[in-house]
């Protein structure tokens, strides 16, 4: 398998043609793009109800230049395996060529993983269907007007979990999918983000993935300007920042031995990347404090688990 | 052409069917009193007779959710349920028939909760009539044979490209057996060769299930309705067909000894099959009714329904399920809706029996009838259905 | 405005069959500041192209497709030497 080193490398074939109704700035379109780019012609993709369905398949007009089905919000892993099963009996009856090399790919949000495609999902990875699945996470249910996910982060305004007097945004925990995906004892799971200079790291993982027999997950961080409150321009420097303060490490975990992809010798401080974000314009500075003892214990968990320094200590810039 | 007799329950004849017509996938869970259909199918793959991918989901939505993306990959889909079950999948049954997809499903009816009851009547399937999906009843093990391999070759019909699901009443006939003939795999599947088209195709790339505005919604549901229009007419031909292939054939609807009769009742499944035994000891008794069991119920032949039961006085119409809320069960009101602003209708009494699996003997239907011909002859007319044999 | 058609017209059940038809849909329309390439600057990384969510960046020529760039500036923020200026667009 031949990995990608270079930005060179990427190739220059569009699988998401432009003309889609996803906001200036989305994430979503350059993970897909990135992603599909990967995979090449030979792929099916199924994509649940959410902000990349419905706004690259308004009829008659569709951006996608692959074969692709939408079903309904929560049966991203269920439709995935049916489409895989039949590809393989299909193969099998010689009903298609036995060398068919067809890739399933799942694109689906944090609402369709985390919380309504949850099961779907685990009885996926469970049964072992080679679909590679990718949640494309941006911390909430975005298409319908940025509701709170089991995905959307402590203290993160949404207008499930809203700010006022009596109640500070989520009081819950982000759900931890990608422990929750390994924990399947999956071949192959990652962490990823479209934040800049992570393009390859995604990439690479995303080759990993299609070239596992079973299935692959690997769970993208995606940066919304429309419903974290920021600029439409500091969608990818956002990814940055989230590796680069901790909130979201980067690592894969290859049949139960985890690897972590992106050091951070020099970890930047929560502060520089919550206080960009509206979402989190109502937090106090022990509320930060807070937020930054939990990434630092959570540094302190991984560098432990690995056994060397991964995720440095915070370095005020 | 080799006929083999297998003493099979319906569920077993179900699974036995979809080995025959070679499904290539297969996602089933297990719910009372369907159970055999996905334990059956199970083993033809472990024997190797079913060159089927079983997949053994974790839940009726993602068996309905697997089928719609086998069947649009291309491959001929198989699943079963019952109640809750069918429940469960309800949002995606409008899905794979808005799809238009040939999926074929058995479906041992059984009541929906609560309270929960593992036993049979047809609110399951009846509250799911209006999904687009073709629904078959079936009165025998060897109809549900015989129906699920009609359902594909249906199902698959360019003019249809519909969902078809095959009801069967649950443990009166999921569970009893009954000789079934059965016949070979290569000859059941010449009658119904493959015509599952592969919308998912990386060299011709559609995308499926798309996001549609109010300009164009109403048209693509359109075409459902146009579809079903064309269903009648295509499942005679089909069993027509089947019964020149196999001579075995059942129709849109079977008639018992309804020439002269006063009464006809009208019923769905297992409590037809009684009613005959109740007619014969009527008849001798001087009393003149018959039956009228409709195999078709959706989409309504009305066609047909009209033709042949405008002439009668009363039609005795016994439903197997509520339509809670309403002032008569769901097969009266479709019949009445066939007979709207007809000029020669027969007048309707309507019983609701059987809820939850209890029992209808030859001895309530004849007590049904009685109650029926003394309104005929009396003049009186009934407003509601009747809750036939509920304790008050 | 295009005729809408009847239901005869249009595929059956649920389905866009023309894939990528979505470039008939312009959203430049959409934007206020447009990206403009100073090629003497450009060090030809890519990063704009690898981070467009419009793929409207050309990797051979850094030529932006206007037709359908929406003036989010994520290629102006990033470039690492400053090669992209958003510049307001005079209707």
């Amino acid at each position: 398998m031949s990995l990608y080193r270079t930005l060179k490398e990427v190739p220059t074939e569009e699988y998401l043609a432009q003309g889609h109704r996803l906001c200036a700035g989305c994430p979503e379109a350059i993970c897909v793009r990135l992603v599909t780019k990967v995979a090449g012609k030979d792929t099916i993709i199924v994509n649940p109800t959410g902000c990349l369905e419905v706004s690259t398949s308004l009829f008659p007009e569709t951006a996608w230049k692959l074969p692709w089905i939408h079903v309904a919000f929560e049966n991203g892993g269920a439709v995935a395996s049916g489409v895989e099963a039949a590809l393989k009996s299909m193969k099998r009856k010689g009903i298609i060529p036995k060398e068919t090399k067809t890739h399933v790919i799942v694109f689906a949000g944090d609402g369709g993983t985390t919380d309504i495609g949850f099961q779907a999902l685990s009885g996926m990875l469970e049964r072992g269907h080679d679909v590679v699945y990718v949640c494309i996470d941006n911390e909430a249910y975005m298409n319908t007007g940025i509701q709170r996910s089991g995905s959307t982060p402590y203290m993160a305004w949404a207008t499930t979990s809203p700010v006022g007097k009596v109640l500070k945004g989520k009081m819950q925990q982000k759900k931890d999918m990608v422990s929750i995906a390994a924990a399947h004892g999956i071949p192959y799971t990652a962490s990823a983000t479209v934040g800049t200079g992570y393009w390859l790291d995604l990439m690479n993982k995303v080759r990993k993935a299609i070239d596992v027999e079973g299935p692959a997950y690997i769970h993208c961080l995606n940066p919304c300007p429309t419903g974290w409150r920021f600029e439409p321009n500091l969608t990818v420097e956002m990814g940055r920042l989230a590796v680069q303060t901790g909130m979201w490490m980067l690592y894969e975990v290859v049949d139960g031995k985890l690897t972590v992809t992106a050091r951070v010798s020099k970890r930047r401080p929560v502060r520089d990347y919550l206080k960009q974000q509206g979402r989190f314009r109502h937090l106090t500075d022990e509320d930060i404090a807070k937020i930054q003892r939990h990434v630092d214990e959570s540094a302190a968990e991984m560098n432990k688990l690995v056994g060397q320094e991964v995720i440095g200590p915070v370095q005020e810039s | 052409m080799s006929v083999k007799r297998i003493p099979l329950s319906a569920n077993h004849a179900a699974a036995y069917a979809a080995k025959a017509c070679d499904i290539d996938v297969a996602a089933v869970y297990p719910i009372t009193p369907q159970v055999e259909v996905a334990e059956r199918l199970g083993q033809f793959v472990a024997d190797g007779e079913l060159r089927a991918e079983y997949i053994p989901v974790e839940s009726e939505h993602s068996a309905m959710s697997a089928c719609v993306g086998a069947s649009s990959a291309g491959a001929r889909a198989f699943t079963a349920t019952a109640s809750q079950g069918l429940a469960l999948m309800h949002e995606i049954l409008f899905i794979a028939s808005g799809s238009r997809l040939p999926i074929v499903m058995a479906l041992a009816n059984r009541t929906l909760s609560s309270p929960i009851n593992i036993h049979c009547d047809h609110s399951d399937s009846m509250a799911s009539r209006d999904c687009g999906w073709v629904q078959i009843y079936a009165s025998s093990g060897q109809e549900v044979y015989d129906s699920v391999i009609q359902a594909y070759k249906l199902a698959e019909d360019d003019k249809i490209l519909l969902p078809v699901m095959v009801c069967f009443d649950g443990y009166i006939l999921s569970h009893t057996y009954e000789p079934v003939l059965v016949n070979s795999d290569e000859d059941v599947l010449g009658f119904v060769p493959k015509n599952v088209k592969r919308l998912l195709d990386p060299d011709n790339p559609l995308s499926i299930g798309v996001f549609c505005m109010p300009d164009y919604e109403y048209e693509f549901k359109y075409q459902l309705v146009e579809a079903l229009g064309n269903v009648p007419d295509r499942l005679k031909k089909v069993d027509q067909a089947f019964g020149e292939r196999f001579g075995r054939g059942y129709g849109l609807y079977e008639m018992y000894r309804m020439d002269d009769a006063e009464v006809v009742m009208v019923a769905l499944g297992t409590m037809a099959s009684t009613a005959k035994a109740a007619i014969d000891e009527l008849r001798t008794e001087g009393e003149k009714v018959g039956l009228f069991r409709p195999r078709l119920f959706r989409p309504n032949p009305v066609d047909e329904w009209r033709a042949i039961l405008s002439k009668y006085n009363m039609l005795m119409v016994v439903d197997r399920a509520m339509s809670l809320g309403s002032v008569a069960g769901p097969l009266a009101l479709e019949l009445l809706g066939a007979f709207m602003n007809e000029k020669d209708r027969p007048r309707f009494m309507n019983f609701v029996a059987g809820i939850g699996g209890r029992d209808v003997t030859v001895e309530d239907i004849k007590q049904m009838f009685r109650k029926t011909i003394d309104a005929h002859r009396s003049g009186t007319t009934m407003r509601t259905c009747q809750y036939y044999g509920v304790r008050m | 405005m295009s005729e809408l058609k009847s239901y005869k017209e249009i595929p059956i059940g649920s389905k866009n069959v023309e894939a990528g038809s979505s470039v008939r849909n312009e959203t430049g329309s959409w934007r206020d500041f447009k990206p403009v390439v100073d090629m003497d600057k450009c060090i030809k990384c890519l990063m704009c192209f690898v981070s467009c969510p419009d793929a409207t960046i050309n990797p051979t020529t850094f030529g932006v497709n206007y037709a359908h760039c929406k003036g989010c500036g994520i290629c102006a923020q990033m470039c690492p030497v400053g090669a992209v200026t958003m510049v307001e667009e005079v209707v």
